[in-house]
């Protein structure tokens, strides 16, 4: 890289997006470059700022639900339970077990269908096309999961305050087997794909390298910070729910094929997290009572005490954290959510200096951004 | 350590810039700090041995009209596992304060942020222009007396 | 020539008769080549319906194009906010003609779920281009998007290619003829050696 510097000419400024297949929504980056080296990045958000913050203060707590979903759309149902979980706390509402089992559950699930966008799309942005067809095909098994339990593909809603919507219907678990036995091998088939192919560890490793220390000076969380070998997770870290009951490892970025905190550290860190998914569903399955409760009884005009609680959840692009404040009605005074891939994208300046402009694209994909979360 | 002990290091390291130590019923604990000493407070937090601060969580804003507007700092420490929410109070009228992107990098688009909707003024900071809205957006729009726009740039807002 | 095993050989040498609208409109309706423009929740639908199970590519509108100066349709298919607004205008005006638009989902049609408080939300994105097909639903289902194409199928097969023009227009074509014959001449020609 720095022999191509020597050469300079004229610098020029690109714009790249909003409408761009590769900036996943409508992000925008101006580039400034000198050929093909990059030599300043300045993404520019708010394409898809919808208010949800202000639609967290004008409507009641339950009403809120709906809007989180589509804050990650990717990965809704860990929007919902983020949010659950903050009104829970300011409530002391205390969730059934079986509704705690559920919500790990689909969860879990959903963390790997957001992975699988992941995973297919990148390998859409480097030029690999048979992956996202892969990809999509098993997330369609996930999806009609979701569908039996409540009846939508992408904005679930399933999350209730103190609870789920409604139990799981009948033969839900058998499918839900048979499905997570089917997927464990198909990680494999994908790692023969794309995970080991030479052209693409070559376009990814020692590309977009993020130190620990610079991860954690810019809030980063999730696979980009674990990609960069801080082994944290909020689910063991701070766990909530009944994570403290289940078995599982947190994947780490080891330096594999370059440097640890590559583009294939943090890719792969996601790969091995599907696996993990897949191993807490199995536990989930086998220790989950077969009867009970799934909802808390929660008044209608549901009133928390006065106070304010920021509580955090790992989510599938990493640490989602609402911040929510009760002045004793039955609306929040402020809620305002912290959305992971902020944080994560807020690195790109720091780390594309010098870059070229295909290994640029490669390193936002690994970053695996959402814009609806980004803008809210 | 807790957050009792957290306030008496802050009191006794920075005494009447830290105002208060708030236990609300439900909920977590804050501490209230002065407008002005914020980023001390924040590069204290983070370099002290015994707190060692080095995540901020998030950063937000909040609206207490008629006077008041509040930044709240939500700390975590991932070495000494506690964490620390901080407030700030800045009047209505000139609501400014210290940055502390300096202190943490990823309080940059989050101070941009609560610029964009709340118009508080983040002295120091090096890039503060909206971020989410349009450049040319009137108004703050996450503040309580917020007026919706009726037209922008010649589109109707509402039928 | 291409080659269909199953029908090779099974039907005499014939010719169809057609009129040239019905064959224009046949070409435009079977190869309707969208943008690829996912804007929020909705764009990830329009992705599925892109990929294996169900699969826009029996319609012949599989073949998403990255510019809007290679597509015949503009899927909307998400929220459409202020900032995001001028820059759909100006991507419009680059497609095209013809060209269509569908609104994919209830915030491309009317502003949906963000309706009431958004106040950075466009009420619906007919407010800035013109729409030809309204898909309900937040997300629709991938049947609604189909739903949706075929009656965009059906609506260009009705189309009118073929017409008279209407005397101003007739008026409008023949003056830039005229024009652009006048300045013709006025031209200087090549030097000998670039001359043909
Ligand atoms: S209609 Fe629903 S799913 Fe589609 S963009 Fe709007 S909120 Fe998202």
């Amino acid at each position: 890289m720095t022999s191509s510097r020597e050469f300079r000419s004229q610098e020029i400024y690109v714009n790249m997006g909003p409408q761009h297949p590769s900036t996943h929504g409508v992000l925008r980056l101006m580039l400034r470059t000198d050929g093909e080296i990059v030599s300043d990045v300045a993404p520019m958000i708010g394409y898809l700022h919808r208010c949800a913050e202000k639609y967290g203060e004008s409507g009641t707590y339950q009403m809120m639900i709906p809007y989180t979903d589509r804050m990650d759309y990717l990965a809704g149902m860990n929007c919902n339970w983020a949010y659950c979980l903050a009104v829970e706390k300011l409530g002391n509402v205390v969730v059934p077990e079986r509704a705690e089992y559920i919500r790990i559950l689909v969860g879990e699930l959903n963390r790997i269908a957001s992975h699988l966008i992941a995973f297919g799309t990148y390998g859409l942005d480097l030029g690999a096309f048979t992956p996202f067809f892969y990809a999509l095909d098993e997330r369609e098994k996930i999806l009609d999961l979701f569908e039996m339990v409540c009846g939508a593909r992408l904005t679930y809603s399933y999350f209730r305050i103190g609870g789920v919507a409604a139990d799981l219907p009948e033969g839900w678990v058998k499918r839900c087997h048979e499905f997570i036995d089917f997927f464990r091998k198909r990680i494999d088939e994908f790692n023969e794909l794309l995970t080991y192919n030479y052209i693409f560890i070559r376009r990814t490793a020692n590309i977009g390298v993020i130190p620990a220390n610079m991860a954690v000076d810019y809030g980063c969380t999730g696979p980009v910070l674990r990609g960069s070998g801080m082994r944290r997770d909020t689910r063991v870290d701070e766990p909530y729910g009944l994570y403290p009951r289940l078995r599982f490892h947190i994947p780490i970025g080891m330096g594999e094929k370059g440097s640890v905190g590559d583009c294939w550290d943090r890719y792969m860190v996601r790969i091995r997290e599907m696996e993990q998914s897949c191993d807490i569903i199995k536990q989930v399955l086998k220790s989950m009572p077969e009867k009970g409760d799934v909802r808390a009884k929660v008044p209608k005009a549901f009133k928390p005490p006065k106070g304010e609680v920021y509580v955090r959840s790992e989510s599938s692009k990493g640490e989602l954290g609402f911040y929510l404040i009760s002045d004793g009605t039955d609306r929040p005074y402020r809620v305002k959510a912290r959305s992971p891939s902020l944080s994560n994208l807020c690195v790109l300046p720091a780390i594309s200096d010098g870059m070229m402009i295909a290994d640029l694209v490669a390193t936002l994909g690994s970053l695996d951004i959402v814009m609806g979360e980004i803008d809210r | 350590m807790q957050i009792q002990e957290l306030f008496e290091a802050l009191k006794k390291k920075f005494g009447d810039q830290v105002l208060e130590l708030a236990t609300p019923a439900s909920g977590e604990p804050s501490v209230t700090v002065s407008a002005q000493a914020v980023q001390e407070v924040a590069l204290f937090c983070r370099e002290d041995s015994s707190l060692e601060f080095d995540q901020l969580m998030c950063l937000s804003g909040v609206d207490y009209p008629p006077e008041h507007l509040a930044v709240v700092y939500h700390l975590h420490s991932s070495t000494k596992h506690h964490r620390l929410v901080l407030k700030a109070m800045v009047p209505r009228q000139e609501p400014k304060l210290p940055t502390v992107s300096r202190v943490w990098r990823t309080a940059n688009w989050h101070e941009r942020e609560a610029y964009d909707l709340f118009g508080i003024v983040f002295t120091g900071h090096a890039n503060l222009r909206r971020i989410l809205l349009p450049q040319d957006w009137v108004g703050y729009p996450l503040r309580k007396d917020y007026v919706f726009p009726t037209e922008y740039r010649g589109i109707k807002c509402h039928d | 020539m291409v080659t269909m095993p199953i029908l090779e050989n099974r039907f005499e040498e014939n010719v169809v008769f057609s009129t040239v609208d019905e064959m224009i409109n046949w070409c435009r309706l079977s190869s309707i080549w969208p943008m690829t423009f996912g804007l929020a929740c909705c764009a990830i639908e329009m992705m599925a319906v892109g990929a294996g199970q169900y699969d826009l590519d029996r319609f012949g509108a599989g073949a998403f194009r990255a510019t809007p100066r290679q597509s015949d349709l503009m899927i909307v298919a998400g929220t459409v906010t202020y900032k995001m607004a001028i820059r759909i205008k100006r991507l419009y005006e680059q497609m095209p003609e013809p060209k269509f638009v569908m609104a994919l989902g209830v915030c491309a049609s009317a502003g949906g779920p963000y309706y009431e408080h958004g106040y950075h939300v466009l009420k619906g994105v007919d407010k800035i281009i013109p729409v030809d097909i309204y898909v309900p639903g937040c997300p629709p289902r991938p049947e609604a998007l189909f739903d949706g194409l075929l009656k965009l199928q059906e609506k260009i097969r009705h189309q009118k290619v073929l017409r008279r023009l209407t005397p101003q227009e007739k008026s409008v074509i023949d003056e830039t003829t005229r024009k652009y014959e006048l300045e013709t001449q006025k031209l200087t020609p090549l030097p000998k050696e670039y001359q043909v």
